[in-house]
Order: structure tokens, then sequence, then C-alpha cells
């Protein structure tokens, strides 16, 4: 499966040009941009490991892509790793775009687990089926 | 000084018996409106023969203190405090016989935190006033005091995109259909396929509620059981928007905790179920952190008309206070009433913090939102695919773009109409933020996205040439003309 | 058989707007005669360069990190500025900056510091130039767990790899950026454009002087001309000497003085030609003359 997470996740993966153009467009609004990484997909899953503090004060997205080379060389192919932008403005104070850049080899998906209860409720729990094996050997 | 004139001694405006509005006090045209005044303005059509000053006095008076013959009680009070004031009043450009009048109210004839004061008073008795042959609330000023007496949206705009998880696009969705009719288990099947496919939600519509042909409970059940499925195959949050409108308030409450209990981010309610259910509703979602979407079931019986009734940037202004956290606000492009300047006026006044005065959108008067939470409008009623690049354009990226038809008509199935409608828009929006001009290059951006998926390749030649080219009723009165450089 | 494609170099070179830096270092700058030219020199191997790429026969990258050797005060930074002007009219650059670091900016106090420090001015500095004024003091070799080396490693390593997001200009005193690019063989194969930076003579030190009070809106009478002059040649025979900053000091320490015997005399009224006249006294009571007379004694 595919995990669609992410501003861009049905288009065909994002060239390094493609992120360029994307972080340009960040840094021309004033957006801080970071770049993180995790190995646990789960779609509530908030905090994804930060590479790096965000970087507040780039001038040209060469930077962000330097920092996003870095990453790959250590997770590429083992973790997901997206890039997100944060506005400061007053009223936003949150995360204005938010992509997923790198995937691992292979996504294996989520398990749907279904506990019966009363009155025909059901409860329901997403997991991850690579979540059962310690992080860092999960991809 | 000619003041003196139009205000008569107190000796005589106390006499028993009928004098003019304008002479009782509710006329003032160098009356100053306070920072704390609520303004409102109404486009009047007096009776043949009535004065318009007098009509716009009369509007003034009977939505505040007066009644049709002098009250000698109004002497217990602080009358003159209590008295509304039509301030100003101008002809509607090209429309002879209506008149633009403005009104200020004291902040202190209203309720705080009560829409349903706010419209007894400047919506109550005067829209039936006999000399006036037709009466229409075009816009309100809310002063900052007023505002922050309401809570507004349970959720906004920020907070969603948080607990979503999604940034940078407009959200998608698609309402059900056929909308009355299927059973719980093929109701289900249609939300499944469709957030499968790429939809962030699914909507019941406005007369989905408990019928014959399906329970609500039956709804809730299976279209959980949609959402949750959809949810583990694509690793994204999913949603459906599940109609508690109901008889009383016991029952919608009812609905609303199922809702919860069964782990949905989001309840839907009509307009029809009135301002206090609103209310009440918004004040239920902002305790289970559940966003609360409003369908504006019923409006148009009041909207639409550009002499009577009211526009509906006021009924938008009016839900942000109460809390809508979604409303739907046109699309311009689709089937629905809805002029493109006038749109765009609606969608600013849910989600910006502040509004200057924009008479070719239809704003009258400066707002001030004082932080309330942004309330995200929806596009929903006969838009599609190939519409996207006029889509965000116009509408920007935080709204929810609703595609019924445009998805569930899809000749390759409901999945396929819901990722041709996904694909066209990360494809638009990743456009956008290259600095592509959208609106000119539209068409091939979309060809060239659907080079890559068939399912877009079909919707637009499917839909290529669908438009509504229908005049808008509700129009603005102001155009902007070209100044020369 | 049609012509060959030819090439405007000329209307190349106008708009590039290459030729207004130029001008500006042409007239905004005193003497630097060889480094005037240098830049002339590098600018028409850009140009050139661009017009090559054009037609496809460019060279892979160009390297265009350089040094900027030379005694403080020689204008250095000031071509810098001009330098990143003139990269970012010929598209070599991104954006017209220019980030100007020294050794504390780049190499931490303690152990995992040094890295992040580095990159963080690395990326503020990516799309433009980064200037590290004083570069060799990256680089001690008599402290062995010195944390400089780290910096240098990750220098190296983006220059290299970098080079379309970054120039580096590493900028110093001549002989010790000698002394540092022979300990340090990678960064002498990096630099592409060495640009010595010659000190001033007297006479263009002057001119120098009579623009800086022209800026400030003061002038000398004629025997405080002829005092400064004096007080060049004998500053620049003595140490610490930094050529047009020292200029600027000198000029600062006259105006001090002025002030303080106008205020002296506050009694009689001042005209504006009072308030503008440094004279010989206010010059000549420098501590410069002290030293050179106490000198001349012993």
């Amino acid at each position: 499966m595919r995990i669609t997470q992410g501003t861009f996740s049905f288009l065909p993966d994002l060239s390094d040009e493609q992120i360029t153009a994307q972080v340009k467009y960040c840094l021309s609004k004033g957006w801080a941009v970071n770049i993180e990484f995790t190995d646990d997909p789960h779609p509530r899953n908030t905090y994804w490991e930060m590479w790096g503090a965000p970087m507040f004060d780039l001038r040209d997205a060469a930077g962000a892509m330097y920092e996003l080379a870095a990453c790959r060389k250590v997770h590429a192919g083992r973790a997901y790793i997206r890039l997100s932008a944060f506005d400061a403005t007053a009223g936003w104070e949150s995360l204005r775009l938010s992509f997923i850049t790198d995937r691992p080899a292979e996504e294996p998906g989520f398990m749907l687990e279904r506990q019966e209860r009363s009155g025909r409720m059901i409860a329901y729990t997403t997991r991850a089926y690579t979540t059962d094996r310690p992080a860092g050997a999960r991809y | 000084m000619n003041k003196v004139e139009k205000k008569p001694a107190r000796k005589s405006r106390y006499d028993a018996g009928v004098m003019q509005y304008k002479d009782m006090g509710y006329f003032d045209l160098d009356y100053q409106p306070k920072d704390t005044d609520i303004l409102a303005l109404f486009r009047i059509t007096p009776q043949d023969g009535v004065d318009p000053h007098e009509a716009g006095a009369a509007v003034a008076g009977e939505s505040s203190t007066a009644t049709w013959t002098v009250v000698w009680t109004d002497r217990l009070t602080a009358c003159e405090k209590y008295r509304a004031r039509c301030y100003r009043i101008d002809p509607v450009p090209g429309q002879p016989g209506q008149y633009f009048a403005y009104i200020a109210y004291d902040l202190d004839l209203f309720e705080p935190g009560s829409i349903v004061n706010l419209s007894a008073s400047i919506i109550g008795n005067v829209f039936g006033f006999k000399p006036l042959k037709a009466l229409r609330l075009e816009d309100m000023r809310l002063p900052t005091a007023y505002v922050k007496t309401f809570d507004g949206p349970p959720t906004g705009i920020v907070v969603e995109r948080e607990r979503l998880d999604k940034f940078g696009r407009p959200l998608l969705g698609a309402t059900v259909k056929p909308k009355l009719g299927l059973s719980g288990r093929n109701y289900g099947r249609v939300v499944y396929e469709a957030l499968k496919g790429g939809l962030d939600f699914t909507k019941d519509d406005e007369n989905a509620n408990s019928q014959p042909f399906m329970h609500w409970r039956e709804r809730f059940l299976y279209c959980m059981e949609a959402v949750n499925r959809a949810q583990a195959m694509t690793g994204e949050v999913k949603g459906t928007y599940l109609n508690v409108s109901a008889a009383t308030m016991e029952e919608m409450y009812e609905r609303a905790e199922f809702a919860k209990e069964l782990g949905s981010v989001v309840v839907m309610i009509d307009l029809v179920i009135g301002y206090t259910a609103i209310q009440s509703m918004a004040k239920w979602a902002r305790r289970n952190d559940m966003i609360l979407h409003l369908h504006r079931a019923g409006h148009s019986t009041y909207t639409r008309q550009k002499s009577h009734g009211m526009n509906f940037r006021v009924v938008a202004k009016w839900m942000r206070l109460a809390g809508a956290d979604h409303i739907h606000a046109g699309t311009a492009v689709g089937k629905l009433e809805g002029d493109p300047a006038m749109v765009r006026g609606f969608y600013d006044v849910c989600r910006e913090d502040y509004n200057p005065m924009c008479l070719e959108h239809g704003l009258f008067f400066d707002q001030d939102w004082a932080s309330l939470r942004k309330t995200m409008p929806v596009a929903s009623g006969g838009i599609h695919a190939g519409q996207m690049h006029q889509l965000l354009d116009l509408l920007g990226e935080d709204c929810v773009l609703q595609f019924g038809g445009g998805t569930i008509g899809h000749p390759m199935g409901i999945a396929a109409g819901a990722t041709a409608n996904r694909v066209a828009l990360e494809a638009m929006v990743l456009a956008r933020n290259e600095g592509h001009d959208i609106l000119r290059e539209g068409p091939e951006i979309l060809e060239r996205a659907a080079r890559s998926c068939a399912p877009l390749a079909e919707a637009l030649k499917v839909w290529k040439d669908v438009t509504f080219e229908y005049s808008s009723t509700d129009t603005p009165d102001f155009v902007p003309t070209a100044t020369p450089s | 058989m049609d012509a060959p494609e030819t090439v405007d170099l000329e209307a190349a070179f106008v708009a590039s707007g290459v030729g207004e830096v130029l001008d500006a270092l042409e007239r905004g700058l005193i003497g630097l005669q060889p480094v005037k030219r240098r830049i002339r020199e590098i600018a028409a191997l850009l140009l050139v360069e661009r017009l090559r790429r054009s037609f496809g026969v460019g060279s892979e990258n160009p390297t265009l990190h350089m040094s900027f050797t030379g005694n403080p005060g020689t204008g250095k930074t000031t071509v810098a500025l001009r330098m990143a002007d003139m990269l970012h009219r010929l598209g070599y650059i991104r954006t017209n900056q220019l980030v100007s670091v020294t050794r504390d900016d780049l190499v931490g106090q303690y152990i995992g510091h040094t890295a992040p420090k580095t990159k963080e001015i690395l990326k503020k500095a990516m799309g433009g130039v980064l200037f590290i004024d004083e570069a060799y003091y990256l680089y001690r070799p008599e402290n062995e767990r010195d944390y400089g080396q780290e910096a240098i490693e990750i220098l190296l390593q983006v220059m290299e790899s970098r080079r379309d997001d970054l120039v580096v200009i590493l900028a110093g005193y001549t002989d010790r950026m000698d002394r540092f690019f022979t300990a340090n063989p990678g960064f002498r194969s990096r630099v592409a454009h060495h640009v010595d930076f010659p000190d001033y003579s007297a006479e263009e030190l002057f001119l120098i002087a009579g623009k800086m009070l022209e800026a400030t809106h003061y002038r000398l009478d004629t025997a405080a001309e002829e005092a400064f002059r004096a007080y060049i040649t004998a500053r620049m025979g003595q140490p610490h000497f930094a050529n047009a900053r020292s200029i600027r000091n000198a000029l600062d320490r006259a105006r001090m003085r002025q002030a303080v015997r106008l205020f002296e005399n506050r009694a009689t009224p001042k005209t504006v030609a009072d308030l503008i006249t440094l004279k010989a006294d206010d010059i000549l009571k420098s501590r410069v003359f002290e030293q050179a007379t106490s000198l001349e004694k012993t």
C-alpha cells in the first residue's frame, strides 16, 4: 500500500527539483522549514523525530536540501521522511504545508483490529504491521 | 443650527398620539456610531409615497424600542440610549426606489452570546412592517465587545488541520448519493470507496436523518466501519459528517453522543434546526473535541432574492459567532446560486481575522473578529475535477471542496472518482506553489497530471464541458471601475 | 550552409549589469589597482563561461571559491560585497547576500557543538556568499583536540559537493593564509581565485581620508592637511597599522579633539566653518607624534 498522509502523496514521488521549488515557496512566505522522520507512520503519530531544529533563517532552499540529503543518508529506505513548513503568524502558529519526501522500500500498511462490544458497537484499533518489531528494525 | 429642527422639544415628543418615527429620535444624520455599537445595513424599499428617511427611521424604531404610537412609559427608561438610530441613508446605485439605511444599535440592547436575541431584534417584527414593500438585511458590523461574548467555532481551521494532520491544501469531501433510499450497509459502501480513493470526508445530506429505509444508528455504525477501514487502508485520518439533526435537542444529543462513542471526528447539523440548537450543539462539540459541520439547508428561502430577506454574509457572520466549524458558503462555479465576488466576501467573513470594508465583495463595514476561531467554508454542489484551477484560485486552500456527483458518478467507480479529484487537487497545489499561473495553465496542468492517472483522464473526458452558466440573483451593487494609472 | 550562430558579448555584458558593479568598484574605492584588475579578470571569465554554457560547452560546475589576502583595512570585506553582487548578476549565486563570519561563529566549545553550529551557518549562507574572516584561526595545530578541525572538514565537504549552492571567500593576512593553505591542502585545491590586497600608499590613504571627511561633513584646513600627511607617514611606520581602518580611527579622534577645543572656547561665537574645520592642532596632538619624537630622541 501507499500511505497517503501529506499534501502530495497522490502524485508520483517528487524529484529534488520539485522539492526545492516547494521549499522556495515556503521561504517566500517566511515559513520555517522542518525535516522529520519516523518508522511509526500511524495516522495519529503526530510527533515524528526531528532532524535538527526547524530552519528559521534560511534565505535559499539549498540549506533545507542539504539537511534533507543528510537525513536521507541515515534514514532513506528505512523510514518515512517528511518536510513541513511552520508559519509563526498570529492566528496560525501552525504548519502550512507538510509532505512526505521519502518512503521505506516496502510499505506493509496497517491492520484494523475490531473488538466487538455490546449493542453492535465495535472498538477499532489501527496498527502498523511493522510496529511489532523494535524501533530501528522495522523497515 | 438645523439640528434643533430635527429634534423637537421634549414637551411635544411625549404628547399622546402618533408621530413620525424620524421625529421620535430614530433618525439622526449627525450621529457618530460608537465603537461598541452594533451596526446594521438594510436595503429598504419604501411603499410608494413613503419618505425614505421616515422608512429608515421606522426600521430603526421597529427593530429597537418604538411602537406605532407614543408611549409615556419611554420616560421610565434611558430611552435616548436604547433608541436605534438611522445615521445614514443612500440610494442604491442603479436601483430606483431602493435605499441603503445604516442603523446603529447600542450594545445594551442585546443579550451577550445569544444569536437568537440578536436575530429577534434585527430581523424580528420589522420585516413585516407595512410601510415597506421589502426589506433586506445586507450586512452587520459586530463590535469587539460583542464578538468576545461568543465562543465561536469549537475547533476552527487551524486546530482542525492539526487534528486531521492535513496541511497546505483544501480538504476534499463528497455527499453520499442518492441521498435517500440507501440502506445502512449500502450507504457505508459509498463512504468506504470514496474515503479509500482519496477523499478526506464524506457527508450525509441535509435530510438524511432517520427514515424507514435507514435508521440513524444503522447509518452511524456502517459509516464508522467504513471510516476506520479506509483509515487503515490509507494511513490517513478520515471522517464522515454524521448528520445528528433531529426533532428535539434530546434526540440530537443522543445521536451526537453515539457518534462520539463510535470515534467520529465530526458531526453535522442543518441550519434549519435553529439558532438556539446550533449554539447548543457548538457547546457540545467544544466539550467533546468534535468538528461541527453546518449544512445551510433552507437559507435560500430568505437569502437569494435581492430585495427582501437577508444576505448570506450575515448568516455567515452569525454562524461564526454561534460556533460552526464548517459552513457551506457557495462555489461560484457550481450548480448553486453564487456570484464570484459575493462568494469571496462570504469566504473572507468565515476565515479572516479582519475584514476591511470592500463594497465589491459586498462587505459594507470593517469587521474585526478579535481572534475568534475561523470557520472553514465548504464549496459544494455541481463541481468537478476539471474546475480545480478555478476553485483553488477563487476559494484558496482553507476550504472543503465537495465533489458529490463528481466522485460517485465517475465511470470507473467511486474510488476512482475520489482519486481523480485528489490527484487534480494535489497537482494544482503543487503547480501553484511552484509559481505557475494556474488560472491560465490549469487545463494543461490537469492534462499533465492525467497522464499518470487514468481516473483523472476519464473524469476530464466525461465532465469536460459541464458548466452552470446562469446569471446570479444576489450580485454586488458596487463594481470596481478601472482607474487610469 | 547557415552562418555559424554568433553571440554579442557586449550585449551580454550590458545586460548582465556587471558593468555597474565594476564602475562602482572603480569609483568607490581608492587605489587597489591590482585588486580591481583581478576582479575584472574574474568578471570576464565568468561572463564568457556563462555564454559558453548557453551554447552547451560550459565546463562542469566551475569552482568559484576565493581567497582574499592582505593586511587589515585594505578593503577585503567591501570588495567581497561587490563580488557577491557581481556573482548574483551573472547568475552564479541565487541570492545577493554575504554572510560574514569568524571562527567563533563556526566552532563550538564542547563535543558535539561544532557540527550543528557550522551547518547552521552554512545553511544560512547557502544561495549566496560565505565570507570567513581570518580563516586561519579555524586551524590550531598546537591543540590536537581543537574542534576547528571538525568545522574545516564540514566546510571542505560542502565547498566540494555544494558548489552550486555556496561560494566561500576565505580572508586574512597574506602570510598566515599562505601557511594555512600549506597545512590544509584541501582548501588550496578548492580555491580557484586568489586576490591579494596590497597596502595603500601614503597618498592613497590621504585620498581615502578626504572621502571619509566628505561623507561626514568635515574638512581640513591647509595647515591640518600638512599635519595629516605627516601623521600618515608616521603612523605607517608604527605597529598595528591597519590601513584605511587606522585612518578612520585617526579621524574619529581628531573630531573628538576638535569638539573639545570648540567646547573649551565656548565663550566666543562659532561659525559653520568653525564647526566643520579640523585644524592642525587637532591632528598634531596625536600620540603618534609623541612616539615619533620620542623615538627620534632615543
